[in-house]
């Protein structure tokens, strides 16, 4: 029994300071990480973290530039995995893998998919086939035995009355689950899935659930799973490595993970706006030009070939110290960003519950010095600073050129024109600052801020992330506007995207600040309208457009017809 | 009684209207055609004999042009289509229950396929006599066999494997010259000359393998290529040895296991022997069905290996190379017997063609021939060994019929020399097939194993592989 729970216990598969660099793009950095006998470990990460890079550099389909890769077998023996080709792992190490795109035999049926599943064995019972095609030997028995474990996984794969079909005829879903038939035919002591519930509904995947299930307690199999379904990581899984960027930043139990903020952060990232701000924080210099001008080409998408690029490659800048090296910047990992803001605020002072709502632009303009102020904070008690710092003739020209960028996101021109005064010192403020490790200061930070009144449980951190442990923004603004709602009249809101200019992110804003109906944008006052613009991040955009106007309009309107009327009519 | 004559009033109506119709689409083709023309082939530029340019004009043969145009269209859309039409109407009204039961024809294809093989020689000299059966055993019979006996031991490397080999002549050259160069300088029986080639074939099989095993699709077609054409000019320019563009003659004749032999000036001559006239035909029988059990070989060892471990894993590869490896298929190994395997075939056919020839050169072994043989592997179907001979069959067959055509000569002169059209023929032949049977005459796949009933893999689904 005690051994039992030894054997239980003991890594399978231990990863050890593995990294993989294609050219000079650093795929995986230093990661380690165990997979525990009988369990099922969950790799995940947002796309393009790397984790079928390890699966690769696992199944040998890669070779890791650096680091080991060990697997236990059940008899004790040790294997380098690194060392060993492809198929070798396979025949040897008994890991068997899926792949993300599924990659079966379509020409042939389910049940040859299996047997194919089965070469070595089989090819040893047929003497290396010289045996068997003399029909000596012990091939037919052998051949026998191996369609009977074939049945045996297409009963599992619920797919025994389609073994004579082809396997492309199969539905995506059944092509999943043969793939993890055939792969555990080879009879495998770590099983590797990679996206096995990408593309399947709700059903199969529950489906998918019970027979992974099924494998790792009765097959003696222990699964490594890549997954995006978070359904199934949560609810199968013993174990949860989250990647970003190739590093880890989260290992623990499934539940443990899921209340990091950095794997919180990783994954529903931060507010766009944020960033925004902690990029300029901390001095990233394409956030800067982006809001200056145009993006750099340099830095575009179809620069980069590497298998990250996309959505990743924009973050990914050439570093003169390390010449042909590419290094992800700091400020792209979310997880990161998150460790920064939280080490910010545990250094900024505690701020009573004081309306910050005047968020105007000398008053966002902030110095930078010192660096680890936090921002809501230094907002107000800063204001004069900011105007040391920089001249007014400076804030002018600044503000001329908000038209430009408000036109293409909501990006408040007087943090643009900010961030461009900035730049220089910002600039080399960033490297200096420490990177303090997340889970204390993030913590901290909770205490420290007003919004932090609320019980700080993981939960709650999981599901509002934004409130607890960043922006405290809706709380405090509310008061600004004079005439708010703590729910709509009778129920039901006024469509306030029928005002021009008034999308629906922006309408759900107002929402969240207790502006329902048209006759309360209709009753703005001057204070009002400013309140409104510093939180919709609009400057001018209200009297432009002349939102109250339209929704005297629409008020009055509204109060001949019916809504609904108004709606098809409007459409 | 009146819905009959309605029915058959509306039928009027529709013939009519059909007719209206296809005399309305054949002016119209009539126009477009003379519009095209009328310049084209109305008007042509010609020199006179005081080297003057003049236009001379064909009216008769614009005529002609657009007449065929015009009634072609017609006929096209009022006798074609509607057949057509029919006949589409009348397959989907048909039960479906009868499809399900093969013809007798279709399900017996290959035992009487065999018998037909077995029996052909008999046939043939029971209808034209010893004499006049020689051409057609020698030019039909054994010359159909070599390249389906070729194009089996390609179908391994292709069809099974999805290696596109464009070189496999070369192992087809490498056992003629084998059998040609040890038979002559050392009398060696083909007896034993043949297994030997094989081996050596297998062997050059592997020596191209290795280099090429990272190469796929059309880098290893022309690596192959280039493969073949190494070995073609080693034999032709190694003079010491294979004597050059010259090439080998005199190389010995197969005995019956010593028993009896073909030659007339031997003391156990067959004719002497069994007592019989002497007649060159003896030695084409016996050839004949020496190739045919040469070629049953091959198809025995094929279906054989299909069900072997090693066959599985030529066809997974040619489905999914990665896949095969992820599952501990060591694809190395896989793809050197696929080679090895299809130029030992290769290697016995070169045998057996050496042997059938009594003379070797290299020109023999041309490109061309490969592209032949791999055309009939994709005529036939990839993978499919019925398709694959009823390929050889027309292709090759086809091309030596062309000879017998001689009444082609009164419909297109007499300088008309049917055979130089083979190649045309042949070009034809694949597009044809290619348009109505895009994956070959047998494109499904036989599965090789089942659990409760064996159904054949549509083409849809299998791949070519890619390299």
């Amino acid at each position: 029994m005690d051994e039992a729970a030894h054997s239980m216990n003991d890594p399978i598969l231990k990863v050890e300071h593995l990294s993989m660099k294609f050219g000079g793009l650093v795929a995986i950095g230093d990661l380690s990480f165990e997979a525990r006998r009988g369990e099922i470990t969950a790799l995940i990460g947002p796309n393009g973290a790397g984790k079928t890079t390890v699966f690769n550099c696992i199944t040998g389909f890669y070779k890791p530039s650096e680091g080991m890769i060990t697997l236990t077998r059940k008899g004790g023996e040790q294997l380098l995995l690194e060392r060993m080709p492809d198929f070798r792992i396979t025949a040897k190490a008994k890991v068997a893998r899926t792949f993300q795109n599924i990659r079966l035999f379509s020409g042939m049926t389910v049940l040859e998919n299996l047997l194919v599943a089965q070469h070595n064995k089989l090819m040893l019972a047929s003497g290396f086939t010289v045996l068997g095609l003399l029909g000596l030997g012990t091939y037919k028995a052998a051949s026998a035995e191996s369609i009977e474990l074939a049945k045996f996984w297409l009963e599992k794969a619920n797919l025994v009355d389609r073994a004579d079909d082809p396997a492309g005829d199969l539905s995506y879903g059944a092509q999943r689950r043969l793939e993890i038939a055939r792969a555990m035919c080879t009879e495998p002591e770590l099983l590797c899935l990679d996206e096995p519930a990408a593309g399947l509904n709700p059903r199969e995947s529950a489906a998918l659930n019970l027979m992974l299930n099924d494998i790792k307690e009765n097959s003696g199999a222990s699964i490594l799973l890549i997954e995006h379904d978070m359904s199934v990581v949560m609810q199968i899984s013993d174990h949860v490595v989250v990647l970003e960027y190739g590093r880890k930043i989260s290992d623990g139990d499934p539940i443990s993970v899921k209340a990091d903020p950095r794997v919180i952060a990783a994954y529903l990232g931060v507010d766009d706006e944020e960033v925004e701000e902690v990029l300029v924080e901390v001095g990233d210099e394409q956030v800067i030009e982006q809001l200056d001008a145009e993006p750099d080409r340099a830095h575009g998408p179809s620069d980069s070939s590497s298998m990250m690029a996309g959505s990743v490659s924009d973050t990914i800048s050439h570093s003169d110290d390390y010449g042909e090296r590419i290094t992800v910047s700091r400020s792209a990992s979310k997880a990161d960003q998150v460790d920064r803001r939280a080490a910010k605020a545990a250094s900024t002072p505690p701020v009573t519950a004081e309306p910050v709502k005047v968020a105007k632009a000398p008053g966002k303009a902030k110095t930078v010095k010192p660096a680890a102020s936090a921002k809501p904070a230094t907002n107000v008690s800063r204001p004069t600073a900011a105007e040391k710092t920089r001249p007014a003739t400076k804030a002018a020209p600044a503000y001329g050129l908000t038209g430009t960028v408000t036109s293409g996101k909501p990006a408040p021109a007087a943090k643009s024109g900010k961030a461009a005064a900035a730049k220089p010192s910002v600039a080399q403020a960033a490297p200096a600052k420490p990177k303090a490790s997340a889970k204390p200061a993030a913590a901290k930070s909770v205490a420290g801020k007003p919004a932090a009144a609320k019980p700080a449980a993981p939960k709650a951190a999981a599901a509002k992330p934004k409130a607890d442990a960043k922006k405290p923004a809706a709380a405090k603004k509310a008061p600004a506007l004079s005439n708010t709602l703590k729910a709509p009249r009778g129920g039901k809101a006024d469509r306030l995207i029928l005002i021009k200019g008034i999308g629906p992110v922006n309408e759900k804003k107002l929402n969240q600040h207790g502006i329902y109906h048209f006759d309360q944008i209709a009753a703005w006052k001057k204070a009002d309208i400013e309140a409104a613009e510093a939180y919709l991040a609009f400057d001018g955009r209200i009297e432009r457009e002349d939102w109250m106007r339209q929704a005297k309009e629409l008020a009055k309107q509204g109060a001949t017809k019916p809504a609904a009327a108004k709606r098809g009519g409007r459409k | 009684m009146a819905v009959n004559t309605t029915g058959s009033e509306k039928a009027a109506n529709a013939t009519s209207n059909v007719f209206n119709n296809a005399i309305r689409e054949g002016l119209y083709a009539g126009l477009i055609a003379f519009g095209l023309f009328v310049l084209l082939v109305g008007l042509k530029t010609d020199q006179n004999i005081r080297n003057e340019l003049v236009i001379v004009q064909r009216w008769g043969l614009l005529a002609i042009m657009v007449a065929i145009a015009a009634v072609g269209r017609f006929a096209y859309i009022a006798y074609l289509v509607p057949e057509i039409e029919r006949r589409r109407r009348a397959k989907a009204a048909a039960p479906v229950a009868v499809s399900d039961e093969e013809s007798f024809l279709k399900r017996n294809l290959n035992t009487i396929g065999l018998v037909f093989l077995f029996l052909f020689p008999v046939i043939v000299v029971m209808t034209s006599g010893l004499q006049g059966s020689l051409k057609w055993i020698d030019n039909f019979g054994i010359q159909i066999l070599i390249y389906v006996m070729l194009a089996w031991g390609l179908n391994i490397v292709v069809g099974l494997a999805g290696l596109l080999d464009l070189g496999y002549v070369a192992f087809y050259a490498v056992g003629a010259y084998c059998y040609a160069l040890l038979g002559t300088e050392f009398g060696w029986s083909f007896w034993i000359l043949l297994p030997a080639a094989g081996a050596m074939a297998a062997m050059w099989g592997i020596i191209l393998g290795f280099p090429v095993l990272r190469l796929r699709g059309d880098y290893l077609a022309i690596v192959t290529l280039a493969f073949g054409e190494i070995i073609r000019l080693v034999l032709i320019n190694w003079r010491e040895v294979t004597n050059g563009v010259s090439g080998i003659s005199g190389i010995p004749k197969v005995s019956f296991f010593g028993l009896f032999t073909f030659n007339v000036s031997d003391p156990n001559y067959i004719a002497k022997v069994f007592d019989i006239p002497t007649s060159g035909v003896y030695y084409k029988i016996f050839l004949y069905y020496l190739i045919l059990l040469l070629c049953l070989l091959t198809a025995f060892v094929t279906m054989r290996l299909r069900r072997m471990p090693v066959g599985r894993a030529w066809e997974a590869l040619r489905e999914d190379e990665i896949a095969c490896r992820s599952l501990g298929i060591n694809t190395t190994n896989t793809k050197l017997t696929a080679f090895a395997i299809g130029a030992m075939f290769g290697g016995f056919a070169g045998s057996f063609f050496a042997a059938r020839q009594g003379f070797v050169s290299p020109e023999s072994f041309i490109f061309l021939e490969s592209a032949v043989i791999l055309a009939i592997v994709v005529l036939g179907g990839m993978g499919s060994l019925t398709g694959i001979a009823i390929a050889a069959a027309v292709m090759i067959g086809g091309t030596e019929i062309l000879r017998e055509m001689q009444f082609l000569k009164l419909v297109f002169g007499p300088s008309f020399t049917p055979e130089l059209y083979r190649m045309l023929l042949f070009g034809l032949a694949m597009v044809v097939v290619m348009v109505w049977k895009p994956r070959g005459f047998v494109g499904s796949r036989e599965p090789t194993a089942f659990l409760y009933k064996r159904k054949a893999v549509s083409s849809a689904f299998t791949k070519e592989g890619h390299g």
